[in-house]
């Protein structure tokens, strides 16, 4: 049992993720940097599709009602245990009656807090992810509140002993400027050559108007190809007749500010689309804050599955030092 | 099929997990009927990898897991399930008639739609009267039979959960078009029936929206419980494939539909029908005439 003290500023249940529900119009929701995520279940012993807490910016106050592992990931925003600095990364074990707080964020915008078991609560659609806009997932489909009480789960696979920790080079560090990769195409064919250009060259400031649905940027005009709109496609040049938007798509509405969509984010919608965060960077991109720097980098399919096979082979490795560790 | 053979696919790749296909850039029933025949095709190959099909407007997205599958194989395979569609004759379509009731006018939309007055191409008319006029009606009467005298096509389901985009099944030249507002509205009541573009949707659940507002539906499109009949399998009603037939009703019969819905006796009228393509796209008057028949009197 824990718990909520305060909730922070938003602080959600999530997992994997709700795959499969596309076609209704469903995201996927589930934790915005599954790097960290999967090594905060590592490091507690759970099944890869245990329920954590993503945290936001602004971190929660939680009290644990009895003895229990848990584990800190992601961002950097510094965790207290009875007012003491405890260390991420790190398998810890509360006592009932500990109670966890944060400082506030030094680097990255996410910390996934794994707890022994998993974070019990009911799977929607085969996940436990938090979908607010329908109030669907997660703690009562919403983000928690002061005096919600959180219940854990008997999702634990193996034991691991208190003070396991991740070695520093399989730690992420975020600075104040991103490099994220992506793979331009989709309706890239509306944007004129010059602004291609533009849209890489750029390095875009990210606006308060960055959440689970997506990052808004601000930086240079796009120009689209002039064209006789075709029917169905709606007036302005960014419009096209309504398609599907992959996770961690990049539309540019008007030419101003692109969006990438991220975890919660409309299924699809009338605006071209014009390229696409890579997977593995979309860990990247949920560490990102308001005002910081983004610069997009055109990568290949190639390049892009090399990079998803660095994560596989960091996370291989994270898995086999708790074993051996433990 | 001179229509189908002058679209231009593209096959595009979206990150490392998706693969989006533009079948046209335009709008158009052949396109849409192309897109649901190619991802129905690509449901029955049951490809080990594949996560989510998602047939869209004029278009299709395929999120897959490139441990599994080859993007390059399953992109492919795509490309092959095209070329083996000779043409659109030969494909039967099964989908789901659906009697939909909307209360044109009605008093929550108007209220919605008076509230963002400065938000709207014009803060003098309501959105029936703008659309009417634009479209070429004298009155909102004579608009409102044109968007329930023939049936539509629900193109593409998305957005948020559940919503349906529907595509009137008549030529293009009748063919409503309607810009949407200005700016996004905020609000937007429940079950409100919209038009933006070439389409008309009904929104699932409260909140923004830009499409011009006509009436409200007293039947939801969206049921997080599951109590009535028809989300017995899935929380959200419409399907891609849908074809929906709007039919005027007034506030006594919405009022007698709402208390259906609340005491979980609500089903929706719906007969099953089966056509090809080609044999719509060839008479789109007589197949509206055989629809309508077939939901209402067979």
């Amino acid at each position: 049992m824990i718990n909520v003290l305060k909730p922070g500023l938003q602080t959600t249940v999530q997992d994997r993720g709700r795959i499969g529900y596309y076609e209704i119009g469903m995201p996927p929701s589930g934790a915005m940097d599954k790097y960290a995520y999967t090594v905060a279940n590592l490091l507690v012993g759970n099944d890869p599709s245990a329920a954590v807490l993503e945290i936001t910016y602004l971190g929660p106050v939680l009290e644990f009602g009895k003895t229990m592992k848990i584990s800190l990931t992601g961002g950097e925003i510094p965790p207290k245990i009875n007012g003491q600095p405890v260390p991420m990364w790190t398998t810890l074990e509360v006592r009932e009656g500990d109670q966890l707080s944060f400082d506030f964020v030094k680097g990255g915008a996410r910390v996934y807090l794994a707890v022994e078991g998993g974070i019990a609560v009911p799977l929607v659609m085969g996940s436990r992810s938090t979908y607010t806009l329908i109030g669907i997932g997660g703690f009562e489909g919403r983000a928690l509140a002061e005096g919600d009480v959180i219940h854990t789960a008997d999702m634990i696979q193996k034991t691991v002993a208190a003070g396991t920790s991740v070695d520093a080079s399989l730690i992420p560090t975020y600075g104040k400027t991103h490099d994220i990769r992506v793979v331009v195409g989709l309706c890239s064919y509306r944007l004129t050559d010059a602004s291609k250009e533009t849209f890489l060259a750029t390095e875009w400031t990210v606006t308060p108007e960055a959440n689970r649905t997506g990052y808004r940027h601000r930086g240079e005009r796009l120009q689209f190809v002039e064209r006789e709109q075709p029917f169905g496609a709606g007036s302005n040049p960014s419009n096209v007749t309504d398609l599907g938007y992959p996770i961690g798509s990049i539309q540019v509405p008007d030419g101003v500010e692109p969006i990438v969509l991220l975890h919660d984010a409309v299924t699809g919608g009338g605006y071209a689309t014009i390229a696409t965060v890579i997977s593995s960077d979309l860990d990247r991109m949920a560490q990102v804050k308001t005002n910081e720097k983004v610069r997009f980098v055109s990568v290949t399919m190639a390049e892009a599955l090399e990079a998803r096979r660095d994560v596989q082979a960091k996370l291989g490795r994270v898995a086999q030092m708790i074993e051996s560790g433990s | 099929m001179k229509e189908v053979s002058q679209m231009q696919t593209r096959y595009e790749y979206g990150g490392d997990e998706f693969i989006f296909v533009q079948l046209s850039e335009a709008m158009s029933l052949e396109a849409n009927f192309k897109g649901i025949a190619i991802t129905r095709k690509l449901k029955e190959a049951n490809l080990q990898g594949v996560q989510d099909i998602c047939p869209s407007n004029a278009s299709y997205m395929v999120r897959f897991d490139p441990d599994v599958i080859e993007p390059e194989e399953l992109m492919a395979h795509l490309q092959q399930i095209e070329r083996e569609m000779e043409g659109l004759d030969d494909i039967t379509i099964t989908s789901r008639l659906v009697d939909v009731p909307v209360y044109f006018n009605d008093p929550w939309t108007h209220e919605a739609l008076m509230r963002f007055r400065d938000r709207h191409q014009t803060p003098d008319s309501t959105d029936l009267e703008y659309s009417a006029k634009i479209n070429g009606y004298d009155t909102t009467e004579a608009f409102i039979e044109a968007i329930t005298s023939a049936p539509f096509l629900v193109s593409m389901i998305g957005f948020v959960p559940g919503l349906p985009w529907c595509f009137q099944m008549v030529p293009q030249e009748k063919q409503i078009e309607v810009p949407k507002y200005v700016r996004p509205r905020t609000f937007t009541p429940e079950r409100a029936f919209g038009f933006g573009g070439a389409f008309s949707v009904i929104y699932p659940v409260q909140g923004a929206g830009g499409y011009q507002l006509y009436g409200i539906a007293p039947s939801p499109i969206y049921q997080k419980e599951q109590t009535l009949f028809d989300f017995q399998d899935s929380i959200v009603f419409p399907k891609q494939g849908d074809i929906f037939r709007y039919r005027s009703i007034g506030a006594d019969e919405y009022q007698a539909i709402r208390e259906q819905v609340e005491d979980g006796s609500f089903i929706y009228h719906k007969k099953e029908i089966q056509f090809t393509p080609g044999e719509v796209l060839a008479d789109l008057e007589a197949f509206a005439e055989r629809a309508l028949r077939r939901l209402y009197h067979d």
